[in-house]
C-alpha cells in the first residue's frame, strides 16, 4: 500500500485512482436505474410523448377545435393525416394536444401520490409499535377502496373539475401499493448497520431518513412514480371516455368519448384507434421503464437468454452449470 | 483518565408468543482508557447487547451505565457528548457503510456533527484519519463502499470510530467477517491507535486466541452471566469456569502446534 503524503488528484500515478465525482458523474450515477434497454426503450417513447406535448402548437397542423365543414369523417387524406371527426376536427391535432392534458395529470398526480407513499411508508417502516401498526392498516384500508367508483364519485361532485383536482383525486387512490412497498424495504433498511452506526454517530432522525436511508429506496421511489403515472394515465382516459371529466378537457379519452358519442366504431376507424394506440403505447413505455428499474433493483429478474448472452461474449458456457469456470488461454 | 462502569446491567427482550427472555443478568464491569478488555462468549451470550447498551442503540431494563460515576443520558445533547466520547466498530464491515456514500461522507459525517475540526479542516481531517488507519487517501476518499476490500473497509469502519476522537472504543467482533490472512493486520491496527490515543477498548469476540494476543483483561460471558474474569494469560492458562475450560479447548491453540514458548507464533503473519 502507498502513502501519498501531497493530496494531489491530478497525479494519475495510481491506475486505480477514482476521480473525483464531478456534478455530472453524481447525476450519472443516479441515474443508472435507467441504463437498460428496456428503461431506454421506454424513456424514449415517453420522451417522444413529451416532445409531441410541449411542441404541441408548432407540431399541430390545425388547432383541435377548428371545424373543417368541407370535411366531415374524412378518412386519413393529405390534409388531414389522422381524418377528421362528425364536426370535421382534425384527428392528428387533437391527439397532439390531447397529450398535454394526458402527460399533465400523468405527472401531477404521480408526484403527488408518490410524495404521500414516501411519507406515509417511509414514516411507518422507520417508526414501531402502534404507529407503524395504524399507518400499516391506513394504507390497507386506501388499498382496498376500489379507485374508479370513487372517482367517479368525487367528480361528479363539481361542475367543473380542475386538473389538479382530477389529478389529486387520482393520486389519493393511487399512493398505497408504493407506501406498502416503501414500509416494507425501509423496514429492512432500518436495522441495517449503516442505519444503527449514523444513529450510534448522533444523527438525527431526519438526517438519517433523508440521508441515509432515502437513496437507497430511490430506484423503489421511482418506480412507484412511474407505476402511479400509468395508473393516472389510464384513470384519466377512462374517466374521460366515460364522460365524467368535462369535454373542455382535451385528452385522449375525450376524443374515443366523441368518437363513442357519435357512432364511430368501428367503421370510423381513424377516429378511435390512434388514441387507444397511444394510450397503449405510453403505457407500455412507463412499464418498461418499471421492467427495467426492477431490473436494476434485482439482477436475478434478468432473463436467462440474456444472461447467456452476457456470459457468452465473455467467453463462458451457460450450459455448463451453476458455477461458470473462465478457461485460461492456451497462450496465458 | 476515563472509566465506564457498567453496574448490574439486566436487559430482557420481549419476545412475542415466547415471553421474557433474559439477555444479561446482573453484569458488571469497568472499561479503562488505555486498557483493553476481551469479552469472550459464544453467539447469543449477550455479547452484542452489551455494546448495544453501551452505544445506546438499546436501554438496560435494570442496572446503570455511569460514565466517570455520572449516569448516561438517554436523549438531548448529554447522549451526543456521551456518544462522541464512546464509539463503536460494527461486525460487519459490508453492512455497516452506507453503501450510496463515498468514503468522504462516512468520514466527514462524525466530524462535522460533533464539531471536531471547523468546517474548513474537514477535508485534511478526512485524509489524516484515512492515513491512520494506514489506508491511500487519494485511493480511497472518493470510493464507495463496494469498490473497497473487507479489510479496507474495516479499516474505514475503524477510521469513522475514531473521527469523534473517543476516549473508549467498542469493536464488537471486528474481523470476525474478514479474511483469516488480513485479521490480524486489522487487530494490530486497533492495537496501534489504542496505544497512540490511550483509547479504552472493549473487544468482543468468541475468538479467545485472539482475545489474548490483543487485551490485558478477559472477560466471559456466558448466557448472559459474567463466569469468569481475569488478566488475559490468568483466564486462559488457568481457567476456573468449566465454559471458559470448554471454550479455550475448543479454539484451536497455535502454542499447542508450534511449540513456541510464549504464544509468539499468533504475531508472525502480520498480512498489513
Amino acid at each position: 500500500m502507498t502513502f501519498t503524503s501531497v493530496p494531489d488528484a491530478s497525479d494519475g500515478a495510481l491506475p486505480t485512482e477514482p476521480r473525483r465525482p464531478t456534478m455530472a458523474s453524481r447525476v450519472s450515477a443516479s441515474f443508472a436505474m435507467f441504463r437498460n434497454g428496456k428503461s431506454i426503450a421506454g424513456l424514449i417513447i415517453v420522451g417522444f410523448f413529451v416532445v409531441l406535448a410541449v411542441f404541441a402548437d408548432w407540431i399541430a397542423p390545425y388547432d383541435p377545435l377548428e371545424k373543417d365543414f368541407q370535411a366531415l369523417r374524412q378518412g386519413p387524406t393529405a390534409q388531414h393525416w389522422l381524418g377528421t371527426t362528425h364536426m370535421g376536427e382534425d384527428v392528428f391535432s387533437q391527439i397532439v394536444y390531447g397529450t398535454r392534458g394526458v402527460l399533465i395529470v400523468g405527472l401531477v398526480a404521480g408526484v403527488l401520490a408518490t410524495l404521500v407513499a414516501v411519507i406515509v411508508g417511509v414514516t411507518a417502516g422507520y417508526v414501531s409499535g402502534w404507529k407503524s401498526e395504524s399507518l400499516s392498516a391506513l394504507t390497507n384500508v386506501f388499498l382496498v377502496i376500489p379507485g374508479l367508483p370513487l372517482i367517479i364519485i368525487v367528480a361528479s361532485q363539481y361542475e367543473d373539475p380542475s386538473i389538479v383536482l382530477i389529478s389529486a383525486v387520482i393520486a389519493i387512490t393511487g399512493w398505497a401499493w408504493g407506501a406498502r412497498v416503501l414500509r416494507a424495504q425501509t423496514m429492512s433498511l432500518r436495522h441495517r448497520d449503516f442505519v444503527q452506526a449514523a444513529k450510534a454517530n448522533g444523527e438525527r432522525l431526519h438526517r438519517i431518513i433523508a440521508v441515509e436511508m432515502l437513496p437507497n429506496l430511490t430506484a423503489i421511489i421511482a418506480s412507484s412514480f412511474v407505476g402511479t403515472v400509468t395508473a393516472a394515465v389510464l384513470g384519466l382516459t377512462t374517466l374521460a371516455f366515460i364522460g365524467v371529466i368535462p369535454i373542455t378537457n382535451l385528452n385522449w379519452g375525450t376524443i374515443l368519448f366523441w368518437a363513442q358519442q357519435n357512432g364511430a366504431f368501428p367503421d370510423y376507424w381513424w377516429w378511435y384507434i390512434p388514441a387507444g394506440v397511444c394510450i397503449a403505447l405510453l403505457g407500455m413505455a412507463l412499464s418498461l421503464i418499471n421492467f427495467g428499474i426492477d431490473e436494476y433493483v434485482n439482477p436475478r429478474l434478468r432473463s436467462a437468454g440474456e444472461r447467456a448472452r452476457a456470459m457468452r461474449k465473455k467467453g463462458l458456457s451457460a450450459s455448463s452449470g451453476v458455477t461458470a469456470v473462465r478457461t485460461a488461454p492456451a497462450d496465458d | 483518565m476515563t472509566i465506564l462502569e457498567f453496574k448490574g446491567v439486566t436487559k430482557r427482550y420481549h419476545v412475542r408468543g415466547a415471553g421474557d427472555m433474559l439477555a444479561l443478568d446482573d453484569v458488571s464491569f469497568t472499561l479503562t482508557s488505555g486498557q483493553t478488555m476481551a469479552l469472550v462468549g459464544q453467539s447469543g451470550s449477550g455479547k452484542s447487547t452489551i455494546a448495544k447498551i453501551l452505544t445506546q442503540l438499546e436501554r438496560a431494563t435494570s442496572g446503570e451505565v455511569l460514565l466517570d460515576g455520572k449516569p448516561i443520558p438517554h436523549r438531548g445533547p448529554g447522549l451526543r457528548r456521551y456518544r462522541q466520547r464512546v464509539r463503536m466498530v460494527f461486525q460487519d464491515p459490508f453492512a455497516s457503510l452506507n453503501p450510496y456514500h463515498t468514503i468522504r461522507h462516512h468520514l466527514a459525517r462524525p466530524l462535522a456533527l460533533d464539531n471536531v475540526v471547523p468546517k474548513d479542516q474537514i477535508e485534511d481531517e478526512v485524509r489524516a484519519l484515512l492515513t491512520r488507519v494506514r489506508l491511500d487517501p487519494d485511493a480511497t476518499i472518493d470510493r464507495r463502499p463496494h469498490e473497497l476490500s473487507g479489510g479496507q473497509r474495516q479499516r474505514v469502519a475503524i477510521a469513522r470510530a475514531l473521527a469523534s476522537r473517543p476516549e473508549l472504543l467498542i469493536a464488537d467482533e471486528p474481523v470476525s467477517m474478514l479474511d483469516v490472512s488480513i485479521r490480524l493486520g486489522v487487530l494490530n491496527l486497533l492495537a496501534d491507535l489504542q496505544r497512540e490515543s490511550n483509547l479504552g477498548v472493549l473487544y468482543i469476540t468468541h475468538d479467545l486466541a485472539t482475545a489474548r494476543h490483543f487485551s490485558d483483561q478477559i472477560m466471559v460471558l456466558h448466557h448472559g452471566v459474567v463466569v469468569e474474569r481475569g488478566s488475559a494469560d490468568d483466564v486462559i492458562l488457568n481457567p476456573q469456569h468449566e465454559y471458559t475450560r470448554a471454550l479455550r479447548d475448543a479454539s484451536p491453540d497455535p502454542d499447542k502446534h508450534f511449540a513456541g514458548p510464549t504464544g509468539e507464533a499468533t504475531t508472525r503473519s502480520d498480512a498489513s
